[in-house]
């Protein structure tokens, strides 16, 4: 440690102002710090401070996103050789085959990873540079989520692009991290959903190599995933959805099934909840409203009964698509999402509602669940006005009581 | 007596150090000083130079727009240096004392015959006056003015704080005198805040004010709560306060017409040998206090010295003075030192409210904290944390940032009026990207206090 230090004094002054490397100060600034928590003591106010900060923050929400991330590595190379005929469904899981797909997965999630974190670091270094900040640790969490919302077989300078367009315009136009108003994650799936559709919709993109050749593919198998085939029985007015690969509620909640990478497995969703909910990260009061809006909504269409995908068992929408991962991981940003906790209620109630309407209603955007977080993203800050001012009238309320 | 209020939010720090129950007497001090900055919208001017000899409760300092609002001696002898910043700002009058400790004599009668214009001129003219602070902003108050009603707090729930109840076991006589007269400044009621734990207590059985019970973690010792859930305080009221302490010398006055400043303080913190009580006369030098008492450093290691707690109070010098209002000091070590990954480390020794650290798990233990800030200034990006730190209806996010926006209307509706810099303290301990909150919410103060004027 000693010697690391000394290494980091030695070079530091070319990175100060007049130095050599002055422009990289931030950069610089940042690499420093992930290595060391500086030596900074308070000069204000309380003397002592509470060991937390961002970076450790972060760090949980990093951890939680593990399972996903793992899960989803595993899921990318099973699907892919379930289509082209070298796993069976029928197969036993051993650790051969675990080893294979994981190991098929990592290599094509990897870059994707490499490409979201260069681009969206690189940005941030060149804002906190210029604006004289400290990099945010926020990234590190946007960074993490932008690959775990795509298709595997989204081109990378996709990535690329989509993930310059949520930093610049979702986060840095407003001020950087703290000031923005939709999550930047979210924001990078929507550009692409948006601006290059075929990518990132139909039956075919969910599994690696389906969308580039089409011969050697197993015909029993398809890549549509439960939410395509929701689409798909409301498009033909089908009175039963027809489960592709004959999966079940419990394969969903394994999150054995075609997806985006990190959003198939409920379970491991689950996983990062319960790191993010002890840990006190993320609100529970986002979380659990979330659901419950979702379930409830499931159930009030149940009761409605119209179509198949209302006849469909309530709890089927908190598993499939991106539900889970959204309630979880999107809804509960503490920047884009309310900041009351009345607010939260609220907020995370109405994300459930409007993912599973959107689901049941207009099967021309079968993930609403992007949608519908966005949306309430925008709602927050106008939640949050209420339910403020809603205080400061119990303060007026009070004056003019004292008055009389 | 009144039912329990319980407080929910807050937090307790459980820190090393904390004094045991025996009170040492400490021998005059050599040196004792006032300094200006302790007293809230004093605008100092001299009334004394170098060289002058004073008693105690002679003035020395007088403010330039209110010239009745004078700051005292607290001992005698004489005015050996005036020590300026930068401008000439006048920092410390420093008073070396004779060792006789001879009193200024005020004519004083039984406080029944006192009226409320004879015992204001009476702590006016002693610099008792300075004791009795205002809400809202926090600021010694106008004599003018006539506070809806006053509050005491009679318990302090700080990390390390004194036990006011041990601390005044002798003073119940002085605190119901210091009741009477207060009862004479307010047309309204004159409120005493103690701990429902400790029935036994001197506090909770002296009479002259309503009594009301609290429970909780802190900052429920804060007077602020304690207006809070009482009565709160509504736009134009104004409320005044007293330190439970201070009411004890404001009686001892009242009763002989001497200012004796003889105050019982903890000597606290993880760096102090043997934390226990002592008594001294305020503004003693620290070097005096201290001498002695603070463990010996290893090489590279220093420690910080805190006129009052670790969460609100001012960092002192060796060669300088406790604060005109301290009732403790507190000695920590400095956290000038890097730690390698320490965001990523288990930091089992280390303190956080959040449960992303252990700490939660151990909820018995003693800390031994530092000064280290633990990160960097980030822009606000948590939610939900700060609102469990303040018991109050009072969206301290919400207040902080309309103080940064600079939106007068803005920081009066949610609730500026109601709370100082020790009631978000604790928001400013938990928060993640490192704020200064406490700084912040003194600026909207002055800025109301400007604009309003």
């Amino acid at each position: 440690m000693k010697a690391t230090r000394n290494f980091v004094d030695k070079i530091k002054p070319n990175f100060e102002k007049g130095g050599k490397f002055e422009k990289l100060h931030s950069t610089f600034d940042a690499f420093e710090t992930f290595l060391f928590v500086p030596n900074t003591v308070t000069h204000k106010g309380s003397h002592i401070r509470d060991v937390i900060d961002l970076k450790r923050t972060m760090s949980v929400v990093i951890f939680a996103l593990l399972p996903a991330l793992l899960f989803g590595m595993f899921n990318v190379g099973l699907q892919h050789f379930r289509v082209f005929g070298e796993i069976n469904i029928s197969d036993p899981y051993t650790f051969d085959l675990i080893w294979k797909c994981f190991w098929f997965g990592f290599l094509k999630v990897l870059p994707i990873i490499i490409v979201s974190y260069v681009v969206g670091l690189g940005i941030e270094f060149i804002f906190a540079q210029l604006r004289g900040h400290e990099v945010n640790e926020g990234f590190l969490v946007t960074g993490f989520l932008i690959p775990l919302v795509m298709p595997v077989d989204v081109p990378l300078w996709m990535v690329a692009v989509a993930t310059a367009f949520a930093v610049i315009i979702g986060k840095e136009v407003f001020g950087g991290t703290g000031m923005n108003i939709f999550n930047p994650a979210l924001l990078a799936r929507a550009f692409i959903f948006f601006a290059y559709t075929p990518y990132i919709s139909g039956d075919k993109v969910w599994v690696a190599g389906l969308n580039k050749a089409p011969e050697g593919i197993v015909d029993s198998y398809s890549g549509a995933t439960p939410l395509a085939d929701i689409t798909n029985a409301l498009t033909e007015g089908a009175h039963m959805v027809d489960w592709s690969n004959g999966t079940s509620p419990m394969n969903w909640f394994i999150g054995t099934i075609p997806g985006s990478i990190g959003e198939t497995s409920t379970l491991a969703i689950l996983l990062g909840a319960i790191v993010l909910l002890i840990t006190g990260v993320a609100s529970w009061r986002i979380m659990l409203s979330v659901f419950a809006g979702g379930y409830l909504t499931g159930l009030l269409f149940n009761a409605i009964g119209l179509n198949a995908a209302m006849d469909m068992p309530a709890y089927y929408h908190l598993m499939i698509g991106g539900f889970a991962f959204g309630a979880v991981f999107m809804a509960t940003d503490p920047v884009t999402g309310s900041q009351t906790n009345t607010g939260k209620w609220i907020y995370g109630f109405f994300i459930g509602v409007l993912a599973v309407l959107l689901r049941v209603v207009n099967p021309g955007y079968p993930e609403g669940m992007m949608l519908s977080i966005l949306f309430m993203n925008a709602m927050a800050p106008l939640i949050d006005h209420y339910v403020v001012q809603a205080n400061v009238n119990r303060r007026k309320k009070r004056l003019k009581t004292a008055v009389k | 007596m009144s039912n329990v209020i319980r407080i929910k939010k807050g937090l307790d720090i459980s820190l090393e150090g904390a004094a045991t129950e025996s009170i040492v007497q400490l021998p005059l001090a050599d040196k004792y000083a006032v300094k200006p900055d302790d007293f809230m919208g004093f605008t100092p001017k001299l009334l004394v130079k170098q060289g002058d000899v004073v008693t105690a409760g002679s003035p020395l300092l007088f403010d330039k727009y209110r010239p009745e609002w004078v700051v005292t001696s607290p001992v005698s002898g004489t005015v050996s240096l005036i020590n300026r910043g930068e401008k000439r700002k006048i920092l410390e009058v420093v008073v070396t004392t004779d060792g006789k400790n001879e009193f200024k004599e005020f004519p004083v009668k039984p406080i029944r015959d006192l009226s409320r214009e004879e015992i204001i001129e009476l702590l006016l003219g002693s610099g008792l006056w300075n004791f009795i602070i205002q809400r809202p902003y926090g600021i010694v108050a106008n004599p003018k003015d006539q506070p809806r009603s006053i509050f005491i707090s009679g318990f302090d729930t700080a990390p390390l704080a004194p036990d006011m109840n041990f601390i005044l076991k002798k003073e119940a006589d002085n605190i119901e005198a210091g009741l009477e007269a207060l009862a004479k400044l307010t047309s309204g009621s004159v409120n005493l805040s103690v701990n429902a734990e400790g029935e036994t207590g001197v506090l909770n059985k002296v009479k002259g004010a309503s009594v009301h019970r609290f429970e909780g973690p802190h900052p429920a010792g804060n007077v602020g709560v304690q207006i809070n859930h009482i009565a709160p305080i509504n736009k134009g009221e104004i409320v005044w306060t007293v330190d439970v302490q201070n009411l004890a010398i404001f009686g001892r006055f009242i009763k002989t017409g001497k200012v004796d400043m003889t105050k019982t303080i903890a000597v606290t913190g993880s760096q102090v040998e043997n934390p226990q009580y002592y008594t001294i006369i305020n503004g003693a030098s620290i070097g005096s206090i201290l001498k002695g008492k603070i463990k010996l450093q290893k090489q590279g290691d220093s420690v910080r010295i805190i006129s009052g707690n670790v969460l609100t109070g001012q960092k002192v010098e060796e060669n300088g003075f406790i604060g005109f209002y301290g009732n403790q000091i507190t000695v920590i070590p400095e956290g000038d030192k890097y730690e390698m990954l320490g965001w990523a480390a288990p930091r089992f020794n280390k303190f956080s409210a959040s449960r992303s650290y252990f700490s939660w798990l151990m909820p018995k233990k003693k800390y031994d904290l530092d000064t280290n800030i633990n990160g960097g200034e980030r822009a606000l990006v948590m939610s939900g944390i700060y609102d469990n730190c303040l018991p109050m209806d009072i969206y301290p996010i919400y207040l902080i940032k309309a103080i940064m926006a600079g939106d007068i209307e803005k920081m009066e509706n949610l609730g500026i009026y109601e709370v100082i810099e020790e009631d978000i303290a604790l928001c400013e301990f938990v928060d993640p990207s490192k704020t200064e909150m406490q700084a912040i919410l003194r600026d909207g103060i002055n800025a109301m206090i400007k604009e309003l004027n």
